[in-house]
């Protein structure tokens, strides 16, 4: 074999440090792997070529498949030798290079008779080692093996089959499956590690069962976990059950919290911080249960060791977000924490007091901070300015130093983030605190005097714009805004004329002058520019003469933009595609705001527990749906797609069929579309239909059925049941199904269906139209000006009483979903503590009318809540209806 | 949050940010490239931090990083951003106090290179696929180190100077002199 020329690391020659592995080279390293064939083999050279080989592979060097080949049929052959610290080398290997398949088979029976060694290293390496590189159907044979291995008396042993089992269930669940009553036996093992593993594996078993979760933790919390490790899988499990049962509400006691609170006295530190962290982020969480989870973190706050200061100040600093109140007594160590040499430690703890300080100690924390912004990066610096901007608003008298440190912080250097985050600030604290409007929009225009960054520029100019003519004296932005116009480019010179035609249209006694301003711009250099400037000249009405603008026209010109602009970008580029005489219509872009995926994603507590389970993916709706239905010629003349809901599950997870159904509303027809899934390998099944029921849904009537002509195993198919509905009225009703279908045997082997099927059914779950599906989320960006232009005219407002709640959030968001509104301006997230909320909401009602929402929502002594509903829409019977349906839900 | 807790990698860089050894155990970085960026800014970010008497921590790129340093080599392990940080610090300092034993003392570089062998073995006996198998380093050092352990005696009952025993016994046997 010719050896491959490779070049030498010129970089290591200079260097005088002398390293076992100086000038090694794949090529010469793989012509010593020939040793591995010698007939007489020598173990401690054979250890020393695989030494190189893996160091090779570690430093990042890669194998070509032949390559690969070649050495490990090399080294299957050193099974032959008895050395231990040999064979140890040679599991190593083979796991690193992953053989295929067919290489696999090679190896096996060597692997199988080491598992049945009496060497227990042999035994446990063997395990892993084969159980990483299997695939499904060697499995079933070693199988009888490793339920052995699990329970056997040697922990290291037990422990390598447990952890494969871990791995192996997410490729073989239904073999690891029948493993239970062996791991359950190792759960009770005296080894701590074994234990660790051993419920680890349980609980993955069985974690969609969740009776059977709830009784593993009974039982298990009762009695003693001996391993930390273990107990903290224990206290994560404990806190699923507890988030999955609920409050017990007659005694109000929470279940399981007793065996929390116990864990916070165990002796290892992991299991105090889990349980601490645990208590901490159970739900609806009372100030009496939290206090000794915040002794405890407090007590790590002056610990020595790092990793503990930062653990005990991340999770406060959580805290406070949503109880201040119980954080402020370790306020006192959070202060000394400011000067921490953790960087990391030293920024949690500002913000967390930030979040926690009273309205005195603002002035002595700022002064603290001014002094430590100057040595972090800009990374800890944004989550300061955000934790600022948040207290800003709590203690809005304070807004005077506030405002000045973030106008100060907004002068020094900084990357396009940072700043970002200060402008962001300023503006929200402009909007929410009216006095500091003018002082707010001062250090705005001074910073665009100075501005590196076009988009912050353009951003401030548009934002001046809004606000500057409502100002005392408008007059003196006019100059900072006229100087964008002659030192920028053209994307800001762009926007400059933007904000100068709103004063001129806003502010009468301006116009005269802010023409002038205009009319030079009529000579810029660039396109945008002049065309900008001459349109608002010629709107409105730059002829010199002061007339005043009509409203028509500044609705025109400022009014907001109401469409998501993602929609628009699609329904554009669906519209360039297929280029057609007819000029685009923005009125046949949807209105409805897509999901965020992002934001799903976030729910807590929602997380696949497994390793492999792959997070489902968001749906991009409307588009697909509207396109799929009007595929389908009996829906064809049901005219525009109004709404469409998000799927609803009709069978449990893990059944043998797995049923969804999204409701698509149209302005005289409802449409059920079923997602069917067909979990049974061995099954085929055809002619597939949902018998609905409608007889709790008077106003409904079933006129078309599309079945689904055959469904085979995994691959999903849809069925639809069409029903008419009175035109324009929100009607609601309930609806039985029946899943109908013929069952054909399928051979798995061959693939191939038997002839004759047989008829059968399976009960789905009940479905429900209600008047959510009849409202589309639609988000406008500024209420207030909504609401108003809006007018009184079609306002109804009344008060209800919801009853006992269990919080503000819960009643906040039981309202939200009830009536299927877009919450606007962040409004949904309730303050912690606070004892009344407004929530502003905004949608589209059927029959294209916009509907304005605003919800005051109280609580009297007794948890006693109460809601008072005022509603703006174009037509007073959609407010009533909107009244209708809080009274009825 | 993960319900078991999970080390995504464990990493052992020398003074200049340059492997000695690592092991990932999370798909998060799927080339080569991308681990050794990982490595590179992670190293950057903390070089200059005193991590040499206490374990010291931060967070990364949304991932929780515990790290220690002794002559010229850098320890670290990397979780997710949920995880129990002290978990990965008992993960952390098992490795570190069993590469330690492995090394009798002499931790360094060039040692460490020489023993290439035992901090593999190390490695791999420490994680399996992210899941945490051991913690004690006595264990560990004892599991790596020694050519057979007897069937009967339960692993932790394996003293700090059988461990060496055995390592030294290794040793003599080094691969590279």
């Amino acid at each position: 074999m010719a050896q491959p020329l490779l070049k030498k690391d010129d970089d290591r020659d200079d260097e005088m440090e002398y390293s076992p592995f100086l000038g090694i080279e794949k090529g010469a390293v793989l012509q010593e792997a020939r040793v591995f064939n010698d007939p007489q083999l020598d173990p401690r050279r054979c250890s020393q070529v695989i030494t190189k080989l893996l160091y090779l592979l570690n430093q990042g060097e890669t194998f070509t498949k032949i390559e690969a080949t070649e050495v490990f049929f090399a080294v299957t052959k050193l099974f032959q030798s008895k050395d231990v610290g040999l064979r140890r080398m040679v599991y190593l290997m083979i796991k690193e290079l992953s053989p295929s398949a067919d290489e696999v088979i090679i190896v096996t029976s060597s692997l199988m008779k080491d598992m049945n060694s009496r060497t227990d290293m042999y035994r446990a390496n063997a395990i892993r080692v084969l159980c990483r590189i299997t695939d499904g159907t060697l499995l079933t044979q070693i199988e009888r093996y490793l339920k052995q291995a699990i329970v056997d008396k040697n922990p290291v042993v037990a422990s390598a089959s447990l952890v494969s089992g871990i791995h192996l269930l997410q490729t073989n669940p239904e073999i690891v499956k029948r493993w239970s009553n062996e791991v359950q036996e190792a759960v009770q093992s005296r080894a701590a590690l074994v234990q660790f593993h051993a419920l680890g594996l349980l609980h993955q078993i069985r974690q969609n069962d969740r009776l059977a979760v709830s009784k593993l933790v009974t039982s298990l919390t009762r009695g003693t976990v001996r391993s930390p490790l273990a107990q903290c899988l224990l206290i994560r499990y404990t806190s699923q059950v507890i988030r999955e049962s609920g409050m017990n509400n007659q005694t109000g006691e929470r279940p399981f919290y007793d065996y929390l609170e116990g864990c916070l006295r165990h002796k290892a530190e992991m299991v105090i911080f889990e349980a601490a962290r645990a208590i901490t982020e159970l739900s609806g969480v009372t100030s009496r249960e939290l206090n000794p989870a915040i002794t405890v973190l407090q007590l790590f706050l002056s610990s020595s060791k790092p990793v503990l200061r930062f653990a005990a100040v991340r999770t406060l600093n959580k805290v406070a977000m949503t109880h201040a109140t119980a954080v402020t007594n370790c306020n006192i160590d959070m202060e000394s924490l400011i000067s921490d040499q953790n960087r990391s430690i030293a920024t949690l703890a500002i913000t967390t007091l930030l979040k926690t300080g009273n309205e005195s100690s603002v002035d002595r924390l700022m002064k603290q901070i001014t002094n430590f912004m100057s040595d972090i990066a800009d990374e800890f610096k944004i989550v300061v300015v955000d934790a600022i901007r948040s207290l800003c608003l709590k203690f809005p008298l304070k807004y005077r130093s506030l405002m000045n440190f973030l106008s100060n912080i907004l002068r020094e250097e900084g990357g396009f983030d940072y700043k970002k985050a200060i402008v962001d600030s300023i503006v929200i604290l402009i909007r929410d605190i009216p006095d500091a409007k003018e002082s707010g929009l001062l250090h705005l225009c001074e910073f665009i005097e100075d501005c590196e960054f076009t988009y912050l520029s353009t951003q401030i100019l548009h934002f001046l714009g809004n606000e500057g003519p409502k100002t005392s004296d408008p007059s003196k932005y006019i100059r900072y805004i006229y100087n964008r116009v002659i030192l920028e480019n053209a994307t800001v010179r762009a926007a400059a004329v933007s904000t100068l035609a709103k004063f001129g249209a806003t502010v009468d006694s301006l116009k005269p002058r802010i023409f002038i301003l205009l009319k030079r711009c009529l000579f810029d250099n660039d396109d945008e520019v002049r065309d900008r400037a001459t349109l608002y000249l010629n709107t409105l009405g730059g002829d010199g003469s002061v007339v005043e603008t009509d409203s028509a026209m500044k609705e025109f010109l400022f009014g907001s933009f109401d469409i998501p602009l993602a929609n628009m970008e699609t329904s554009l580029k669906n519209y360039i595609q297929e280029p057609s005489e007819e000029p685009f219509d923005i009125d046949s872009v949807p209105k409805e705001v897509k999901s965020q995926p992002l934001a799903e994603k976030k729910a807590p507590g929602k997380k696949p527990t497994g390793l492999g389970a792959p997070p489902s993916a968001p749906t991009s709706a409307a588009d697909a749906y509207e396109k799929l239905l009007l595929s389908i010629p009996e829906f064809a003349s049901f005219g525009k797609l109004f709404k469409s809901s998000a799927p609803v599950e009709l069978t449990e997870a893990e059944t043998e069929y797995a049923v969804n159904v999204v409701k698509h509303i149209f302005d005289n027809h409802v449409v059920f579309q079923y997602n069917c899934t067909n979990t049974i390998p061995e099954q085929l099944l055809e002619n597939v239909v949902v018998v609905v029921d409608a007889s709790e849904a008077e106003e409904f009537s079933e006129i078309a059925s599309k079945p689904l002509r055959s469904l085979s195993y995994d691959s999903p198919g849809q069925t639809f049941v069409a029903f008419g509905k009175p035109e324009g009225v929100p009607a609601v009703g309930k609806f039985s199904n029946m899943l109908r279908f013929i069952v054909k045997e399928v051979d798995p082997s061959t693939g191939e269906a038997e002839e004759d099927g047989v008829e059968d059914e399976y009960q789905l779950e009940d479905l429900e139209v209600v008047a959510a599906d009849y409202i589309l989320k639609v988000g406008v960006s500024n209420f207030k000006n909504a609401w108003e232009s809006m007018g009184p005219d079609c306002e109804r407002v009344d008060e209800y009483g919801l009853g006992p709640r269990e919080s503000l959030t819960e009643a906040v968001n039981a309202v939200i979903s009830l009536l299927g509104m877009q919450p606007c301006e962040g409004t949904e997230v309730v303050a912690s503590n606070s004892r009344s909320h407004t929530c502003l909401l905004s949608g589209v009602y059927i029959g294209n009318v916009k509907v304005l929402v605003r919800l005051s929502f109280g609580i009297d002594g007794q948890k006693e809540f109460a809601m008072k509903l005022a509603v703006r829409s174009e037509d007073e019977s959609v407010s009533d209806a909107i009244h209708e349906i809080v009274a009825s839900g | 949050m993960e319900l078991c807790p999970l080390v995504k990698n464990i990493l052992l860089l020398d003074s200049e940010g340059k492997r000695v050894a690592v092991k990932y155990c999370s798909d998060d970085w799927p080339t080569n490239s991308a681990k050794e960026a990982f490595e590179k800014a992670l190293f950057n970010k903390t070089q200059k931090i005193n991590a040499r008497t206490e374990a010291e921590i931060t967070m990364f790129e949304n991932y929780i990083v515990v790290y220690k340093f002794v002559q010229d080599l850098h320890f670290f392990v990397t979780g997710g951003e949920n995880e129990n940080e002290v978990i990965l610090a008992t993960a952390l300092q098992g490795f570190f106090d069993a590469v330690g034993l492995l090394l009798r003392g002499n931790v360094e570089k060039k040692e460490a290179l020489e023993n290439l062998d035992l901090i593999l073995l190390c490695l791999d006996e420490i994680i399996d696929g992210g899941i945490i198998l051991e913690t004690d380093a006595n264990v560990i050092a004892g599991k790596v180190a020694s050519n057979s352990i007897d069937a009967g005696a339960p692993l932790s009952e394996q003293t700090i100077s059988q461990a060496l025993a055995t390592a030294r016994e290794h040793l003599t046997r080094s691969l590279l002199k």
